[in-house]
């Protein structure tokens, strides 16, 4: 698989400085005060012109959050965060909202352009005539892109309405689509859920909203672009999708960061809801700025999200690839609540450096015969700490539940931890549950192998390490594996030796 | 000059008290030449040829290795390998996760980029492999499977050699890859090394029994015992060797 080379070529094109989209952008923005009261929630509020039933509840959640301490169950180690010293808003400084993509500020046009994302549809559309054919061309992919707190840019919008999607920022889904937001906003992660999510929901600044609606295949993947560029600036976005009955789509979310010194806080919040024999299929390749070897910098990722398999036969399937963060806290979960459901997570986790991630997934079995699948890769390389953190659990009334488990952890050197905190409940006998879980080191024989080949050490290391997680891989989107598998490789560097 | 200069070579376990088990090993290999090596378990067959390749778990403590010229000993494990230094392990190790082909694709071009070389092209690369696959029985199944995962011990010594065809050294180092194999194995494998023998390139074939050799014809029989070369000659010493078992190096050296 060319692939492989390309890791291969990735890996060794890379100087000392690993991360390669630490770049800042100088860009004029427009921010709220600095610290957080009820007048920060109301600012933010009345940028996006929202209906009052939304500042209501925001202003809910604010006031909630006041009461909550910040937990601390995690395996995770930080200094306490400063929540006072925050922006909680920050947008490109721009009239109005653009109107067509050559509205965009050319510097904003041009962040993009380097990350790699097309936000001109000709482009995307000409990606795929010059590489396409046989199959394995690039797929075309709808785009919203999400610059600190603002969307900047939705692409394929028309398109995608003449099938009756909907995919737009959610600040204008709250203006155009106000029932559909109502009645889905917090119907999955409830604004008391927990602290992170309760400061999103009284925060949030945008984040992508879609609607497939009754027994529509969203026609191309949909995927959201997250960059936090601003100094001391906090990223709250909220997601929120729903798959209307026996519809299908597949979202991809990927989030890069300037590199600083600071630590900068990334609280976002997704919800899927999918009614009866829908499906979603979330994928996710987190590459937030994981802080420099010295464990200085770095994004706090705190993320809750959640899919409520709604309907009976109804589908949710996450795949994570996480890279990046120099605290990662996250657990994406499935409600099975209707009849037949099904929950898969595929996680990859890799940690370098002194970066810290306590990730993992929660299935909760409510209804009857729903099944649920868990496949997660930790890497833990130089002084990082990996857990894994997942709850399997079945109702009282999930009658014939069946879970599926398998943990693998690799340690590549001496100097990394890799932890595996499962938990297991059962109320109903007839459940079934499997787990699991292995931990092992790159063998010395195994790189004396691939060295005697002719690999150098970092090019086995990837082949190894890409050998490992090749399971979890394979449910990416093609297009996306290829990147994820680059990005692995980049992770690892330096870890060897 | 021989291609392959090993002179007076003393090897230990890595460590405080390592144990001393190459103890003065001299060989010369030129191009063309197959040398095997024969000798009772023990003798440091094996180490000789891990400490070829660059294994890290031994030292040496005196003489030198030289490749056409080269200080072999002062080059890292993946350098050699692209000078021209093949193992062929008696136990090839597993890499789960990764295809065959991948596996090979990346070893080739690995060491084509150290020599300065162009990587090679996809449909050269296919043909390649397809070419060389099918002379070895091996099928394409197999190539796409993780290297040597559920491979049986013939399959695993196959794709050894299939690895060994692609790469094209110049200094092949077969390590007991008779061990585990039936007489139809050995016959394909034995094959598959035959087709190798090129006036380019030298061969030293380690091995515990004379079975093998009837099949790979060396130029050049080596006796092996505490960590240093007894006894040399042409092929009918390993006939000899067959006939009266290594009794008598054992006696001696009591």
């Amino acid at each position: 698989m060319p692939a492989v080379q390309e890791t291969v070529e990735q890996v060794r094109s890379i100087d000392v400085d690993q991360y390669k989209y630490g770049f800042f952008t100088d860009i004029e923005s427009e921010k709220a005060p600095k610290g957080l009261d009820e007048d920060t929630v109301r600012f933010i509020s009345a940028k996006k012109g929202e209906p009052e039933w939304l500042l209501e509840w925001r202003l809910d959640a604010f006031r909630r959050w006041q009461t909550m301490p910040e937990p601390k169950w995690a395996r995770v180690d930080y200094p306490p965060i400063p929540y006072q010293e925050l922006y909680y808003y920050a947008a490109p400084k721009q009239k109005a909202g653009p109107k067509s993509i050559d509205e965009i500020d050319p510097e904003i046009l041009a962040t993009y352009e380097k990350l790699g994302i097309p936000l001109r549809e000709r482009d995307a559309l000409l990606g795929i005539e010059s590489t396409g054919g046989e199959g394995s061309g690039r797929a075309r992919v709808a785009v919203d892109a999400v610059f600190d707190s603002v969307s900047v840019a939705t692409t394929f919008k028309e398109e995608l309405a003449k099938a009756g999607v909907i995919f737009m920022p959610i600040s204008e889904a709250v203006r155009e689509h106000p029932e559909l937001v109502k009645k889905y906003l917090g119907s999955v992660v409830p604004v008391t859920d927990n602290f992170f999510a309760t400061l999103n929901s009284a925060v949030f600044s945008d984040g992508s909203f879609v609607y497939i609606p009754k027994g529509v295949r969203c026609p191309m993947e949909l995927s959201t672009y997250f960059r936090i560029n601003e100094r001391n600036t906090g990223q709250f976005e909220r997601t929120l999708i729903i798959a209307d009955e026996g519809s299908y789509v597949s979202y991809l979310e990927g989030c890069t960061a300037p590199m600083r010194d600071e630590n900068q806080l990334h609280a976002a919040v997704v919800e899927l809801v999918a009614l009866a024999d829908a499906e979603i299929k979330y994928s996710t390749v987190q590459n937030w700025y994981p802080g420099d070897s010295e464990g200085k910098g770095g994004i706090f990722n705190f993320v809750t999200k959640r899919g409520d398999c709604r309907g009976d036969r109804s589908k949710i399937s996450w795949t994570q690839v996480e890279t990046g963060s120099a605290i990662t806290w996250k657990y994406p979960s499935c409600i099975l609540r209707g009849d037949e459901s099904q929950g898969e997570f595929y996680s990859i986790a890799i940690s370098n450096g002194r970066q810290q991630v306590d990730s993992g997934t929660k299935m909760i079995h409510l209804g009857k015969n729903t099944s649920s699948r868990i496949i997660s890769k930790g890497i833990a390389a130089g002084r990082s700490d990996n857990t894994y953190r997942g709850l399997v659990s079945a109702h009282r009334k999930a009658t014939n539940a069946r879970n599926f488990t398998n943990c693998d952890s690799l340690l590549i050197g001496d100097q990394c931890g890799a932890h595996t905190v499962p938990y297991i409940e059962s109320k109903n006998a007839s459940a079934h549950f499997e787990h699991e879980a292995t931990t092992s080191k790159i063998s010395e024989d195994q790189l004396f192998y691939c060295r005697q080949r002719g690999l150098d050490p970092e090019e086995a290391t990837a082949l190894i390490v890409n050998g490992f997680v090749k399971d979890v891989l394979q449910q990416l989107p093609m297009e996306f594996a290829v990147e994820a598998q680059k990005l692995i490789s980049v992770s690892l560097e330096g870890s060897v030796g | 000059m021989a291609m392959l200069d090993i002179d007076n070579l003393h090897a230990k376990i890595e460590g405080e008290d390592g144990k001393e088990i190459l103890k003065g090993l001299s060989l010369k290999v030129n191009p063309g030449e197959v040398h095997a090596i024969m000798g009772p378990n023990g003798s440091g067959k094996s180490t000789l040829s891990y400490i070829l390749a660059g294994k890290d778990d031994y030292e040496v403590t005196e003489g030198s290795v030289t490749l056409n010229g080269e200080d072999l000993l002062e080059m890292e494990i993946d350098e050699r390998a692209a000078k021209g230094v093949f193992l062929a392990f008696q136990y090839p190790i597993e890499v789960p996760g990764v295809a065959t082909m991948t596996f090979l694709r990346s070893a080739l071009n690995a060491q084509r980029k150290k020599r300065g070389e162009e990587e090679i092209s996809t449909p050269d690369f296919l043909r390649l492999v397809k070419e060389k696959a099918a002379g070895l029985g091996i099928s394409q199944d197999m190539l796409k499977r993780g290297v040597n995962v559920g491979f049986s011990g013939g399959e695993k010594k196959r794709a050894e050699i299939l690895q060994m065809a692609i790469l094209e050294p110049k200094i092949a180092i077969l390590d007991e890859t008779d061990s585990g194999l039936d007489i139809d194995a050995l016959k394909i494998v034995s094959e598959g090394v035959n087709a190798l023998r090129s006036p380019e390139r030298g061969m030293i074939v380690i091995t515990h029994y004379q079975r093998l050799l009837n099949h790979i014809v060396p130029d050049f029989v080596h006796v092996m015992h505490k960590g240093r070369i007894v006894r040399s000659g042409g092929k009918e010493l390993a006939l000899e060797l067959e006939a009266n078992g290594y009794a008598e190096y054992q006696q001696d050296a009591a």
